[in-house]
Parts: C-alpha cells; sequence; structure tokens
C-alpha cells in the first residue's frame, strides 16, 4: 500500500508565448492567440502530491502547517498577479508555457523536507493541465 | 486494463488529538484542528476499480454492487459520526485525510472480490486529498 497526499493552491498570472528564434509570422501560426503582444492571464491552479511514510504520531504524511507556508513562500507570493515573462527571471529567455511553468514549479518545491514531492499538476484552465513526476527520466532537469 | 471509479460522499467531524503529546505540542503540531470540540467536513470518496470487463456483462464489476458495498462498510460506518469516537478502526489512530483513506482501504479490499481495488481517493475539501493505491506507481 501506498499513501499520498495533495493539497490545491491557485494563484493569477498573465503570460504570453512568443518564442524569440521564430519570426513573428511563425509565432503567430505556433502560438495563436496566445502570441498577441499584449499577453493575458490564467488563473492557475497548482495540485501538489507529496508521498512517505504517515508517521503515527501525527497521521500525517506532512503537516499542512509546513507545506502551506513552503509553497506560499517558494510559489505562490511568487507568481501570484505577476507577469510571467516580465517578472520572473525563468522566463526571461524561456517561453512561459505551462509546460514549462510546471517544471519550474516543480523545481521549486522538490526540496520540500519533511515528505518526497511526486508530481506536481498545473490546470491552466478547467480544460487543460499539465503535470510533472519524479521520475528518473525528470530528476536530471528537475 | 479498464479502471471503474465510483463517487460516495459523507459528513463526519474529528479531532486531531495525541495524547502522547503535551496540550501545547498539540496545538503547536496540529493547529485548529486541534480544538478540543472538533469539527467537521464533508467528504468525497472516490473508489476505483482495475480489471477486464466481463465478456457477458461489459462491466468490470456491476457498480450497483460497489454502491451497495460503499454504503454499507463506509457511509453506514461514518456518515454523520465523529470519527474518532464511534469509528472503531479509528480508535487510537489521528484521524487525518492519510489514516481515514487508509482505514477505507482496509475496509473496502476483502469485500472487492471481482476485479482489484485500485485506488481510493478521499477529499476532506476540494483542495486537499489522500490516496491510497495498491503499490507501484500511484
Amino acid at each position: 500500500m501506498r499513501v499520498s497526499l495533495t493539497r490545491r493552491y491557485k494563484f493569477a498570472a498573465s503570460h504570453r508565448l512568443h518564442a524569440a528564434s521564430l519570426s513573428e509570422e511563425e509565432n503567430r501560426r505556433v502560438y495563436g492567440k496566445c502570441n498577441n503582444p499584449y499577453g493575458h492571464g490564467h488563473n492557475y491552479e497548482v495540485l501538489v502530491t507529496l508521498t512517505g511514510p504517515v508517521d503515527p504520531a501525527t497521521g500525517m504524511i506532512a503537516n499542512l502547517g509546513e507545506l502551506d507556508p513552503f509553497v506560499e513562500k517558494q510559489v505562490v507570493e511568487v507568481f501570484d498577479h505577476k507577469n510571467l515573462n516580465e517578472e520572473i527571471p525563468e522566463f526571461r529567455d524561456k517561453v512561459p508555457t505551462t509546460e514549462n511553468l510546471c517544471a519550474e514549479v516543480f523545481r521549486r518545491l522538490k526540496n520540500f523536507e519533511s515528505a518526497t514531492l511526486e508530481r506536481v499538476r498545473i490546470e491552466e484552465t478547467s480544460k487543460n493541465s499539465f503535470e510533472m513526476t519524479m521520475e528518473p527520466s525528470a530528476k536530471a532537469w528537475a | 486494463m479498464i479502471r471503474i471509479t465510483r463517487k460516495v460522499e459523507f459528513s463526519a467531524s474529528h479531532i486531531y488529538h495525541n495524547p502522547a503529546f503535551s496540550a501545547e505540542e498539540n496545538r503547536r503540531i496540529f493547529g485548529k484542528c486541534n480544538n478540543p470540540h472538533g469539527h467537521g467536513h464533508n467528504y468525497t470518496l472516490e473508489v476505483t476499480i482495475a480489471g477486464e470487463p466481463d465478456p457477458n456483462t461489459g462491466m468490470v464489476l456491476d457498480l450497483k454492487e460497489l454502491k451497495e458495498i460503499l454504503q454499507k462498510e463506509i457511509v453506514d460506518r461514518m456518515d454523520h459520526r465523529h470519527l474518532n469516537y464511534e469509528v472503531p478502526e479509528l480508535a487510537g489512530k489521528i484521524p487525518t485525510c492519510e489514516n481515514v483513506a487508509l482505514v477505507i482501504w482496509n475496509l473496502l479490499k476483502p469485500h472487492i472480490t471481482t476485479g482489484k481495488l485500485d485506488r481510493v481517493r478521499l477529499y476532506e475539501s476540494a483542495d486537499l486529498y489522500a490516496d491510497v493505491t495498491g503499490g507501484g506507481q500511484a
């Protein structure tokens, strides 16, 4: 048997999908309306999944009293009500697709001390979701 | 392999308190979940069964049968109950989402004789859930 705990967090941010290596026309073709020069925004929902032994003294994989402030500081405060392209250094030269955002959120959370980060799922809208899991192939670049 | 999932809801109260800790430690570790009078949640339980559809019925497991198991084993036992005091399987345990999901897994496991119990997902709220799986990848 294996137990995991998943907690949902939310932030709102804007972005523009535009690759410097592509021409204006190629950008419009590849990214469609996401390439609109003034950008646009989403209410992002981040589901953070942790695994590990359930501590018999507390009944917990991780204490939400520790996890919530950690995620607030590492992710919510960093991204909430920001322009991802302009205000997040990691996206200065990287397209802030939600795939890339997922990897960045994973990188920011993977050092949580009390349990193992297993998965980060980001719902960009109720129709689009992206997941990154800790697998051997992912470890190399997380 | 096909996975089928059935959802049920129940409401229950609980308190997080470990008698091995001092009153102060209990407050520090469990925060408002240590409020002595307890508090409650609307739980949502999703139970997933994995298996091959029976060629005669097209079903992994008759969902009506699963519904009856969930009603008898979980809802009748936990709905509108205090998890600490009225559910013997949780006696002496802190009724966290993790522990309640584990107890639910153990209660259901012997009753799933067609297909295989694949996952128990217990939502304590829309923003928090625990998964119990049979092992391997969650």
